[in-house]
């Protein structure tokens, strides 16, 4: 209910915001959030922080990691405001392993296809999909199989009712670019999510970013501001000399 | 004497064709980077989003938004490309990536692949490993052969959760080259000095 009444709003608010606070004003316990990065490259550091600071549990996050290293999702991680956790891969996440196997947190690890296209097919009015991914193996139980040219499992969307993505550059609109491969999830995030808030290293007006250049157009973003103190941490610095 | 992690690379590099797509997992496969060579021409694929991957970059290009799927900077080549996760994906489970190479923890010659956790002991979770063995023209396993407690990985049916079922082409490890066949494991090939019974595996499964 809430959250319906926040996207209706948010079509007649402006949508640039002046901080991860201001743009999270209606965020609550119970909810649905989707986080993007890969690992910590190209997290919503701000809006991470923010979430430290407020009052919300009993989340259901939806993010590739989950954080790492104690960095990124699990500072919200230790302070068990996560009920239900989807993600792909927990190698590197030892606080969210140690939950995970002390049955302190439900995980649900799907695999990363099919995660990202669950999250994509969400935002793209897609219900359902067939894969062969992960046929015959664990995450197959329960699951419909049908046989196509080899057997398949039905997967569904998976929506949110926030996302918080990070961009390098975005303007006024919304409309978005991102850095090298800090794209990741964060536009299918973006599609998925009832509200979209996006934090940018660079807010412009509209007509800055060039059309040909937009990777994600501003009508899937709610709400944006420009972030600051960003710490764009590398987790394996590897140089050749 | 059994390969040195270099020399097993060199090993998977055999198997690419020139002006192929590559896939290289996490861990051990991510060497093979450095040493493929530029006259191969070779677009390696890393699935957070970056066809293009070459080597490493200097401390003066070095990125923290650019890097592979095992979190580690790289560098990239002429020619490569970003995109998202959808799209990375999509190159991998619709049959546009050539070769995958993967770590494991456990392989049989039924073809199956066991890599993503130990039941009550250890997640790390398959990543995009699932989708790599069901969407790759082939699949290519780089691991040690024998576990910590000194056991070979290479079986007649997995004990670990499976990752993929009748998936692997090619099993590369310290001790020689190998073809899970359905039934056995075809040996292409020995490390200098190694014979079958330094293998430690049943032996109705091995097939010289």
């Amino acid at each position: 209910m809430k959250s319906s009444n926040s996207q209706n709003n948010s079509k007649i608010f402006p949508k640039v915001f002046k901080d991860a606070t201001s743009a999270l004003f209606d965020f609550k316990s119970e909810m649905t959030l989707m986080s993007g990065g890969f690992g910590l490259c190209g997290i919503a550091e701000n809006c991470i922080d923010a979430l430290t600071q407020m009052d919300v549990n009993n989340l259901t996050v939806i993010s590739n990691n989950i954080g790492n290293s104690g960095r990124g999702l699990v500072k919200i991680l230790v302070q068990d405001k996560i009920k239900k956790a989807f993600c792909s891969y927990v190698g590197g996440n030892p606080d969210l392993e140690v939950r995970m196997l002390n049955k302190k947190i439900e995980v649900e690890l799907v695999p990363q296809g099919t995660f990202s296209e669950r999250i994509r097919a969400a935002g793209m009015g897609i219900r359902a999909f067939y894969t062969p991914t992960g046929y015959g193996t664990l995450i197959a139980e329960g699951k419909e199989v049908k046989l196509f040219d080899r057997p398949c499992i039905l997967e569904t969307a998976l929506h949110a009712d926030f996302a918080i993505i990070k961009a390098q550059k975005g303007d006024t609109f919304g409309n978005l670019w991102f850095k090298e491969t800090a794209r990741n999830f964060s536009p299918l995030m973006a599609m998925a999510a009832k509200i979209t808030v996006v934090e940018v290293e660079e807010l412009v007006d509209v007509g800055e970013i060039a059309p040909e250049d937009i990777h994600l157009p501003g009508i899937f973003v709610q709400r944006i501001f420009k972030g600051s103190q960003y710490k764009n941490e590398i987790e394996f610095l590897i140089t050749e000399d | 004497m059994p390969w040195t992690n270099e020399e097993m690379a060199d090993e998977v590099i055999q198997f690419f064709k020139p002006y192929c797509s590559v896939n290289l997992g996490i861990g051990m496969p991510t060497i093979i980077a450095e040493r493929i060579t530029d006259d191969l021409n070779i677009m390696i694929h890393s699935e957070n989003g970056v066809l293009g991957v070459r080597g490493r970059p200097s401390q003066k290009t070095v990125s923290p938004t650019l890097i592979n799927a095992g979190k580690e900077t790289i560098a990239i080549k002429a020619g490569a490309s970003f995109f998202d996760s959808s799209l990375s994906f999509g190159m991998i489970r619709g049959g546009h990536i050539d070769y995958c190479v993967l770590g494991a923890m456990e392989v049989d010659c039924k073809r199956n692949l066991a890599n993503w956790m130990i039941p009550g002991k250890k997640v790390t979770g398959m990543g995009g490993a699932m989708d790599l063995v069901n969407g790759s023209k082939q699949v290519i396993i780089m691991m040690n052969h024998f576990s910590k407690n000194g056991a070979a990985k290479l079986l007649s049916i997995c004990n670990l959760p499976f990752t993929g079922l009748d998936v692997v082409d090619i099993v590369v490890t310290e001790m020689g080259v190998f073809k899970p066949n359905g039934s056995h494991f075809e040996v292409l090939k020995l490390a200098q000095g190694i014979s079958s019974e330094d293998l430690k595996m049943e032996m109705s499964i091995l097939k010289n």
